[in-house]
């Protein structure tokens, strides 16, 4: 049998110098943060169909992670997606009008908020199904590694996802075949309404990762310079061949479980509520930023203002989009 | 067909209380509840949240923690919780919240509470009740918006049952919590919101029993769960024009009421079936099979099958709004089969 060559791309992410990470970083949560509160505010005025499950509050893990990958990594996300998607670069431009419904949207308006994905950039999907994209980048990992490349996959996944068989059976998959997959648990604290404690007794979910031989690491999930470096560690195991990771985010979700609105039943406290936004991601990457010098508030502020204007360039592409033609209600339903 | 209690009549002068279907299941789940001690619910965020579609509203609050369970996001050791619950003399009602999620924990349904029964050679029932909110028309799109009752009608052992407004919410919710069979109720969601008359007593709908929602002569039309309300949208629109459509509802799927559907076919000489899952192997083949069966020599026309396309549930409402049958769909399904004879 012929020795295959083996495919490694160069890694664009290391050798970056803090202050091109910090902004790196700081651009990611940007992009995320004004997105969705556009997104919200959009789903507020009745301009889009479906459901809407906001991360405003979870920026740093995404933009943390995924600053830490490189485009022909894989991830697959959950029906909480559009963080993952944007801090993994799919446009705006197709992630609005996929929220509008629109055929030019990511799914070509068949998939809607919940399935937003894109190939090219390694973004495997969002779920609506809690917990099955985990066994799905177990996949990813394993086609990378049978290809013979050096790409890793990266799942995330809420608290509430580690209850469900799916993610016990890949854990443990990655584990004794030693995939390059990094299991990223946001921890927000609830699983819709119900909080932690009343659905798992553990304090930490990193502690499930044990059960299968797997390595974990606790981070503060509103630092996204602390989730980047333990997804850099992560990461660069994997892509070495050591086998899976669990990384586990204590963050916190803003809105609402769905939508923006708070709730008739109140399952947490406003103060609850008020104490997270008090240690808001961005705010502290910026005031650090600003303290040690890495960026200026201009250049700050600099990046808010372009994000801006190209979410209301992109939210007017979509609006002026064409529906869907019910003519092809059979597309790709089938391959080939 | 074991007939359970009789659903009383409502009020001929049209006076009876009005209840929204979600509000007719939960006044039945509270009625079965305090009848039967046996009785309690679990799922996720059922008790403290009271269910994502409210369909659980206060009824912590009267039963509390022992007969109200929220569980983890863990749907096969849910409805598997139900099936050793149920074999052991308890009558669990378990809450899957979206339809689309049986996907996850199928076997404990399909070859676990369905067999248990049969394979024990009798000795054990499973009086197991899972809920769960089908349909689409809310924009929930491929993974949120699936009717997947012939899957489960396919399966011996399972029941299972599609109400179609408040009152048959009500009645069959209350049939299949006393039934000594794992029983699936399929609430749709479009529906959850909309109001009939519901008596305010515990009744029970026979299951296996269809309904003839509208009486006609000149085609029946049979509807399954959401699509009632258009085939009898249909039917007033027909009727502007001189034809009348009888329109069954058949409730209970599995078991399904056929003795009815063919009599019906033997009056009017013609058959559509419509329904929102995909035509493609649905109850439409079925249904329609088994009147060719038995009344091919009555027929007309053969018997028509409306239903969605061989595709996913799309996004886009634009889409979403062409893939399920409507009105105008059984309207034209109609003249069709009238223009054959
Ligand atoms: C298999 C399955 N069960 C239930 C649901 C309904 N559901 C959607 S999100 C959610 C909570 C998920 O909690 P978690 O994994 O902690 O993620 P978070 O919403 O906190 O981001 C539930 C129960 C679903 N989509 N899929």
């Amino acid at each position: 049998m012929a020795q295959r060559a083996s495919k490694k791309s160069a890694d664009p992410v290391a050798n970056q110098t803090s202050a091109q990470l910090v902004r790196d970083l700081h651009e990611r949560m940007v992009r995320i943060r004004l997105f969705e509160t556009e997104a919200g505010k959009l789903m507020e005025a009745g301009k889009l169909p479906g459901f809407l499950h906001l991360y405003v509050g979870q920026e740093a893990v995404a933009a943390g992670v995924m600053a830490a990958l490189r485009d022909d990594d894989q991830i697959t996300s959950t029906h909480r997606g559009h963080g993952h998607a944007v801090a993994k670069g799919v446009s705006f431009r197709h992630m609005y009008a996929e929220l509008y419904g629109r055929v030019t949207g990511a799914c070509l308006g068949r998939g809607g908020s919940m399935h937003i994905n894109d190939v090219t950039l390694g973004m495997l999907g969002a779920n609506g199904i809690v917990g099955a994209g985990i066994p799905i980048a177990v996949g990813a990992a394993f086609a990378a590694r049978y290809k013979d490349e050096d790409s890793v996959a990266v799942t995330f996944f809420g608290d509430g996802a580690t209850n469900i068989g799916a993610f016990h059976e890949a854990a443990n998959m990655a584990a004794i075949l030693r995939l390059p997959v990094v299991f990223v648990c946001e921890n927000n604290g609830y699983a819709e309404f119900t909080p932690q404690s009343k659905h798992m007794l553990i304090t930490d979910v990193a502690d499930r990762a044990a059960a299968y031989g797997m390595p974990s690491v606790i981070v503060d999930g509103m630092d996204a310079a602390a989730v980047h470096s333990a997804a850099a560690e992560a990461v660069a195991r994997a892509r070495a061949g050591e086998g899976p990771m669990f990384i586990e985010a204590k963050t916190y979700r803003y809105y609402d479980h769905q939508g923006v609105k708070g709730l008739r039943h109140p399952y947490r406290s406003d103060a609850e509520v008020e104490e997270w936004k008090a240690r808001d991601a961005i705010d502290l990457l910026e005031a650090r930023a600003l303290a040690d010098g890495t960026a200026t508030r201009a250049e700050l502020d600099d990046t808010w203002q372009r994000t801006r204007d190209e979410i209301a360039e992109a939210i007017a592409y979509a609006e002026a989009s064409p529906l869907p033609d019910t003519a092809d209600l059979l597309l790709n339903v089938y391959s080939g | 067909m074991t007939t359970i209690t009789e659903a009383p009549a409502l009020a001929p002068d049209g006076t009876a209380r009005k209840l929204t279907y979600v509000k007719a299941f939960n006044e039945g789940l509270a009625q079965a509840m305090r009848e039967d001690e046996n009785v309690f619910v679990a799922g996720e965020d059922v008790a403290g949240y009271g269910g994502v579609f409210r369909m659980f509203d206060n009824l912590l609050d009267e039963f509390g923690p022992r007969r109200m369970i929220d569980t983890p996001i863990s749907e096969a050791a849910l409805v598997g919780l139900g099936v050793g619950a149920a074999a052991r003399g308890l009558r669990p009602v378990v809450d899957l919240m979206f339809m689309d999620f049986i996907g996850v924990c199928l076997d404990q349904i399909v070859n676990q509470a369905a067999k248990m029964k049969y394979m024990f050679g009798g000795s054990v029932s499973v009086p197991l009740t899972i809920t769960t909110a089908s349909g689409a028309g809310l924009g929930a799109a491929a993974q949120h918006s699936q009717s997947l009752e012939a899957w489960l009608a396919h399966v011996p052992g399972l029941k299972v049952v599609m109400p179609c407004d408040a009152y048959t919410a009500k009645g069959l919710t209350v049939s299949a919590i006393r039934d000594n069979n794992p029983v699936v109720v399929m609430l749709n969601k479009v529906l959850l919101g909309s109001k009939s008359e519901v008596p305010e007593q515990i009744y029970g709908i026979p299951l296996g029993q269809a309904h003839i929602a509208r009486q006609g002569s000149d085609v029946t039309v049979i509807a399954l769960g959401r699509m009632v309300g258009e085939a009898l949208a249909a039917a007033e629109e027909l009727a502007a024009e001189g034809v009348e459509v009888e329109v069954i509802d058949p409730r209970t799927v599995q078991p399904l009421d056929t003795e009815t559907m063919i009599a019906s076919a033997r009056r009017t000489n013609r058959v559509l079936v419509v329904h929102e899952a995909v035509t493609f192997g649905g109850l439409g083949a079925e249904i329609a099979a088994q009147i060719q069966d038995a009344a091919f020599d009555h027929l007309d026309a053969p018997v028509l099958r409306i239903g969605a396309p061989f595709s996913p549930v799309p996004f886009s409402p634009v889409l979403e709004k062409a893939y399920v049958p409507d009105q105008a769909r059984i309207v034209r399904g109609c003249r069709r089969l009238l223009e054959r004879a």
